[in-house]
C-alpha cells in the first residue's frame, strides 16, 4: 500500500512540482537584488499562458523542430520515474536503469541541439555548440558519481543504489566520499539545467547563451513544452543531489516525504542564491569548472576503493 | 548438410560477378545478374546460418576428400562463427541492391564490372575466413580477402587520391598478413597441427603464448583498426565507393575483431594482462577515433573515424570477457562478450546504413565536404530520416540498438567493483566510455545538422534530390534492423547466449537473461515509439493549423542574414578541437597580418590524420631510402626472378 501511495505521489511531485522550483529561484533572486519579484506561481501562469497561444514557425526548418521539445519532455519525464522522489523506490527501477537514465537525457539534448541547429541561426547554432561541448565534461562526472553509488550499495538500479545512499554513518569514509560527489553532482546540476556559473537564464542575446539560445526561436506550446522539460529536469537532478545528502529512514515514510519536499524547495533556494552572489563564469573558464567536478567525483571514488 | 549449402553460398557469391564480363560494358543484364546472383545466396546462406543456430544442432566440421599438399579443406560452424557469418551475407545482398541504383554499370562502363566481380570475391572469401578450421586455408581465404578489398578500394583508381589511400592499405594489409603467417607458424610448431582454432593449448613457454597474442593482435588490428593501426582505414574509406565503404566498415572490420576473439582463447585461461592490454587499446582506439571523427569536414572520413570509435567499444568489452575468463567471473565474460558481441552486429546494421545515407548525399549533392551542404532535409527527405535514425542509434540512444550493446558493456565495466575479485581499476573505464559517448553525440549531431537542416550553402546543395527507391530501399531494412534489435532486444538474447557459451566451450557461461532484463527496455521503447507516433500526428496537425506564412528564422534585427551566416560543422566543434588539440595535432596556416592597414589575408586549417602524417609517412620514407640499395636485386627480368627462386629453394633444401 505505501509502494502504491509512494507512485502515486511520485507521478503527482513529477507531473506539478517543476514550475514551483523556478519560481522559488526566481522569488530568492528578486529577495536578494531588494525587489518584490514575480508571484511565486509566475512560472505556471507563463506554461498556461503559452499553452493557449499560436506558434510561429520558421519556414527554414523541418518537422526535427517541432518534435524536439516533445521528446524532451516525454525522454526527461521517464527518466524522471526512475529516480526515487521519495522514501520509496521509484515506479521503474531494474537492472542498469541508472544507463538508461543518463541515455535518455542525451536523447532529449540530442533533439534538442538538432531543434536549434534546425533553424539555421547562428546565434542557436553557438547555443547547440556549448549544450553539447559542456555535456562532454559533464557526463564523466556524473558516472563517476554512479561508480561511487554502485560500490557503496552493491545494486545497479538507482532506486537500489539511492535509498541506502543515505545510511551511511556520518564520519566514515563513505560519507566523505559521498560529500565529495554531492558537491560534484551540484555542479553537474547547474550545468545541465543552464544556471549561473555555467549559463544565465534572464538574457537572450548575450553572445553567451546556452539553453536560453537554443529555444530562441520556439514560441507557444513549443516554447511551454521546453521550459516544462528543463524545470522537470531540475526537479530530478535535484531529487537526485538530496538522496546523498539527506538523512532519510525508510522507517518514517511520511517524516522523510516532508524532508524530501522541503529539500527540494531548499535546493531551488540556494541555486538562487548561487545565481544572485556569482557572477557567470566566462565561458572559456566553464570547461575548468566541469572538470573540477569529475575530479570531485573522481577522488570520492578513491576513497572507497 | 548445412556446411555444403553454406560452401555452395560461398562459391556462388564469389562467382557472382563473373557472369557480368560477358556482357556488353554498356548493359546492365551483368549487374542484374550479379545482384541476383548474391541476393539467393546471401539469401540461402542465412536460412543456412539460423537453421544451425535455433533448432541447436551441435557445432559441425566438414573435411571432403579435396586438399591441398600442406593441409586439408576443412571447414566448421558454431554459434560463434554463426554470429559473424549474419551481417556478412546481410551487408552483401543489401550493398548488391544499393549498387544497381549507386554505380549502374550504364554510368561505370569503364570500373563497374570489375567491381562487381570483387565485390563477389570478397564477400565469398569473407565468409571463408569465417568458416575455415585450418590454417592454411584461413590465410588463402584471408588473401583473397585482403586482395579483393584493394581493388575494391581503388575502384576509381584514375584518380590519384584514390591510388594513394589504396597503397597506404596494401601496406597496411600485408603487414598484417606478415603477422598472421608467423602467428600461424608458431601455432603450427606449437600446437602440431594446422587445425582451427585450437581452445587450450596447454603447457606453451610463457614466450610463446606472448609472442602469439601480440602477433595475434597486430595482425588481426591492423584489420580491425584499432589505433595505432588503423592509418589506412580513414582515406581508404572516404575514397571508396559508398557501398564499399559499408562493405568495409560494416563487415570486413569486422573480420579483424573474429581474429582477436579466436586468438585470445588459445591458451585456454588468458593471463590477466592479455584483458588490460585490449582494454587499454579499446579505449585508446575508442577515444582517438571518436576525437579525430569530430574534427573532420568529409562526412565519409567522419564516418570511417567513428568505425575506429566502435571497433574501440568492442575491444573493451572483449577485453573485459578476458579479464573475466582470467579471474573466473562469468558475469564479466557475459556482459563484456556479449556487449562486444552484439555491438559487432549492431555496427554491421547502422555503418552501413550511415555509409549508404552519405552515398545518398554524394549522389545528390555531388560533393563530400559537408560544409557546402545544408538544408538538405527539405530536398532528401527520406535520406534525412534514415540518417537521423542511423546517428541516433550510433550516440547510443534508446531506443536504438546501439543502446542495448553499449549498456551491456557498462553494465559488465560496473560489475567490476563487485565479485570474488573485485578489479576497481577496470571500472574507470565508465568515465571513459561516457566521454566517448557524449563526443559521439555531438560528432553525430553534428553530421546530420550539417548536412541536412538550416539553408543550403552552395549551388550543388540546393539541387540535390532523393535517391532511387534501389538505393532508399536496403537502408530502410537496415533502419528497421536497428529499430527492432533496440526495441526488442530479448530476439537476440538467444543467439548471443549460444554464441557467448561456444567461445570457451569449457567455461561454465552464464545467460545474460539471467543478469538483466531486457524486457524493460522494451517496455521503455514502447512509449518513446508511442511518442514519436504521437509527434507525427502532431506536425501534421501544426502543419495545417498554422496558416501558410514565409516567417524566416528570428535574425536579430539584422535584415540581410545569408546562408553563409549559418553555423558550420567547424564552428560547432570550435571549442572542443581548441581543448583536444594535443590530440588531433592540426595542420593550421594561420594568416600573416601586419601593417595598420592590412591586406586580405587566408586562414586554413586541416586535420590529416595525425598518426598517417606525422609518424607513419616520415617513418616509411625513411625506410624506403634505406631500403633503395636493395634496388640492385631488382632488374625487371622475370629469369633472374625464377634463379632468386631456384636459389632460395636450394638454401632451405640444405637447410634441412
Amino acid at each position: 500500500m505505501t509502494t502504491f501511495i509512494g507512485i502515486c505521489l511520485q507521478v503527482a511531485l513529477l507531473a506539478l512540482l517543476p514550475p514551483l522550483l523556478l519560481g522559488i529561484i526566481n522569488k530568492t533572486k528578486a529577495g536578494f537584488a531588494g525587489r518584490r519579484g514575480p508571484p511565486i506561481l509566475q512560472v505556471y501562469y507563463d506554461l498556461l499562458r503559452l499553452m493557449k497561444k499560436n506558434v510561429v514557425i520558421s519556414s527554414t526548418t523541418t518537422w526535427v523542430f517541432l518534435a524536439a521539445p516533445l521528446v524532451s519532455v516525454v525522454s526527461v519525464v521517464l527518466a524522471g520515474l526512475m529516480v526515487p522522489l521519495g522514501p520509496t523506490a521509484a515506479p521503474i527501477h531494474f537492472t542498469g536503469d541508472l544507463i538508461m537514465f543518463a541515455y535518455l537525457l542525451a536523447l532529449g539534448r540530442f533533439f534538442t541541439t538538432m531543434a536549434a541547429l534546425d533553424t539555421g541561426s547562428s546565434f542557436e547554432g553557438m547555443g547547440a555548440a556549448r549544450e553539447f561541448t559542456f555535456a562532454c565534461f559533464s557526463e564523466p562526472a556524473l558516472f563517476l558519481a554512479l561508480l561511487v553509488l554502485v560500490k557503496l550499495s552493491g545494486a545497479l538500479s538507482l532506486s537500489a543504489m539511492l535509498l541506502p545512499a543515505s545510511h551511511v554513518r556520518i564520519g566514515s569514509t563513505a560519507s566523505a566520499a559521498l560529500v565529495l560527489i554531492a558537491v560534484s553532482l551540484f555542479v553537474v546540476l547547474l550545468a545541465e539545467t543552464s544556471r549561473i556559473p555555467v549559463d544565465d537564464p534572464n538574457t537572450h542575446l548575450e553572445l553567451t547563451m546556452i539553453h536560453e539560445v537554443m529555444v530562441l526561436d520556439n514560441s507557444g506550446p513549443l516554447l511551454g513544452a521546453q521550459i516544462y522539460a528543463s524545470s522537470l529536469k531540475l526537479l530530478i537532478l535535484a531529487a537526485f543531489l538530496l538522496h546523498i545528502v539527506l538523512p532519510l529512514n525508510p522507517a518514517l515514510v511520511g517524516r522523510d516525504w516532508g524532508l524530501m519536499l522541503v529539500g527540494l524547495l531548499v535546493v531551488a533556494g540556494i541555486i538562487g542564491s548561487v545565481e544572485s552572489l556569482m557572477a557567470r563564469l566566462q565561458l572559456r573558464f566553464v570547461p575548468t569548472l566541469l572538470v573540477a567536478a569529475c575530479l570531485f567525483s573522481g577522488f570520492g571514488f578513491l576513497l572507497i576503493l | 548438410m548445412n556446411m555444403l549449402i553454406l560452401m555452395a553460398t560461398a562459391i556462388g557469391l564469389i562467382g557472382s560477378g563473373v557472369p557480368g564480363l560477358f556482357c556488353h560494358r554498356r548493359s546492365a543484364t551483368g549487374q542484374h545478374l550479379a545482384m541476383a546472383i548474391n541476393v539467393a545466396a546471401s539469401a540461402v546462406g542465412m536460412a543456412a546460418v539460423l537453421w544451425h543456430d535455433i533448432p541447436r544442432v551441435a557445432a559441425e566440421g566438414w573435411h571432403p576428400v579435396c586438399s591441398l599438399p600442406i593441409g586439408k579443406l576443412a571447414l566448421s560452424l558454431d554459434d560463434m562463427n554463426a554470429w559473424f557469418l549474419l551481417p556478412i551475407f546481410l551487408i552483401s545482398a543489401l550493398g548488391s541492391i544499393y549498387g544497381l541504383g549507386y554505380w549502374p554499370q550504364r554510368k561505370h562502363p569503364v570500373d563497374g564490372r570489375k567491381l562487381r566481380l570483387f565485390w563477389g570475391l570478397m564477400s565469398g572469401a569473407m565468409v571463408l575466413v569465417v568458416l575455415a578450421a585450418n590454417s592454411v586455408w584461413f590465410l588463402i581465404a584471408w588473401e583473397i580477402m585482403a586482395l579483393s578489398g584493394y581493388f575494391l578500394l581503388t575502384t576509381e583508381d584514375g584518380r590519384p587520391e584514390v591510388r594513394q589511400s589504396g597503397w597506404v592499405y596494401f601496406i597496411a594489409t600485408h603487414l598484417a598478413t606478415l603477422c598472421l603467417i608467423a602467428f600461424f607458424v608458431l601455432l603450427r610448431i606449437y600446437s602440431g597441427s594446422f587445425h582451427l582454432w585450437p581452445r587450450a593449448l596447454v603447457g606453451l613457454p610463457v614466450g610463446v603464448l606472448t609472442a602469439l597474442f601480440l602477433l595475434g593482435l597486430i595482425g588481426f588490428g591492423f584489420k580491425a583498426g584499432l589505433v595505432p593501426l588503423h592509418v589506412w582505414l580513414p582515406a581508404g574509406h572516404a575514397n571508396a565507393p559508398s557501398h564499399v565503404s559499408a562493405l568495409f566498415s560494416g563487415v570486413m572490420l569486422n573480420m579483424g575483431i573474429y581474429g582477436i576473439m579466436r586468438v585470445v582463447v588459445t591458451a585456454g585461461r588468458p593471463p590477466l594482462w592479455w584483458g588490460v592490454v585490449l582494454i587499454s587499446v579499446g579505449m585508446l582506439s575508442a577515444f582517438s577515433g571518436i576525437t579525430w571523427a569530430m574534427a573532420q569536414r568529409d562526412f565519409k572520413r567522419l564516418l570511417a573515424y567513428s568505425s575506429i570509435e566502435n571497433i574501440g567499444i568492442i575491444t573493451t568489452g572483449l577485453g573485459l570477457a578476458v579479464l573475466g575468463l582470467s579471474v573466473n567471473e562469468p558475469i564479466w565474460v557475459a556482459l563484456g562478450l556479449g556487449g562486444a558481441l552484439l555491438h559487432t552486429l549492431n555496427h554491421s546494421l547502422f555503418k552501413p546504413l550511415l555509409f549508404m545515407g552519405a552515398g545518398g548525399i554524394i549522389h545528390g549533392a555531388k560533393t563530400r565536404d559537408m560544409e557546402s551542404l545544408g538544408g538538405l532535409a527539405a530536398r532528401m527527405p527520406a535520406v534525412f530520416r534514415l540518417m537521423l535514425l542511423g546517428s541516433a542509434a550510433i550516440a547510443a540512444l534508446p531506443p536504438l540498438n546501439g543502446f542495448v550493446s553499449e549498456m551491456l558493456i557498462y553494465l559488465g565495466f560496473f560489475q567490476t567493483l563487485h565479485g570474488a575479485t573485485a578489479a576497481p581499476w577496470a571500472a574507470w573505464v565508465v568515465p571513459a566510455l561516457a566521454l566517448v559517448g557524449a563526443i559521439a553525440l555531438m560528432t553525430f549531431v553534428k553530421l546530420t545538422a550539417t548536412c541536412f537542416v538550416g539553408q543550403p550553402r552552395s549551388a550543388t546543395a540546393a539541387g540535390a534530390h532523393d535517391p532511387a527507391a534501389t538505393m532508399l530501399w536496403p537502408m530502410v531494412l537496415l533502419a528497421a534492423a536497428c529499430v527492432l534489435v533496440g526495441a526488442f532486444p530479448v530476439l537476440l538474447m538467444g543467439l548471443l547466449d549460444h554464441a557467448i557459451a561456444a567461445w570457451v566451450p569449457s567455461h561454465r557461461s552464464i545467460p545474460l537473461v539471467g543478469i538483466i532484463n531486457v524486457w524493460w527496455i522494451t517496455a521503455l521503447a514502447l512509449p518513446l515509439m508511442i511518442c514519436s507516433v504521437g509527434i507525427a500526428w502532431w506536425v501534421h496537425h501544426c502543419r495545417k493549423s498554422v496558416p501558410e506564412t514565409s516567417v524566416g528564422t528570428w535574425d536579430c534585427g539584422y535584415a540581410a542574414p545569408r546562408s553563409r551566416m549559418q553555423y558550420t560543422g567547424s564552428s560547432l566543434m570550435q571549442t572542443m578541437a581548441m581543448i583536444f588539440r594535443r590530440i588531433l595535432w592540426r595542420r593550421e596556416q594561420p594568416p600573416r597580418v601586419h601593417g595598420i592597414f592590412p591586406p586580405p589575408a587566408d586562414y586554413a586549417c586541416n586535420t590529416p590524420d595525425p598518426l598517417l602524417d606525422r609518424v607513419a609517412e616520415p617513418a616509411l620514407k625513411k625506410v624506403g631510402h634505406i631500403l633503395e640499395s636493395a634496388r640492385i636485386l631488382q632488374s625487371g627480368a622475370a629469369q633472374l626472378y625464377m634463379l632468386y627462386i631456384l636459389l632460395i629453394v636450394l638454401i632451405l633444401l640444405m637447410i634441412r
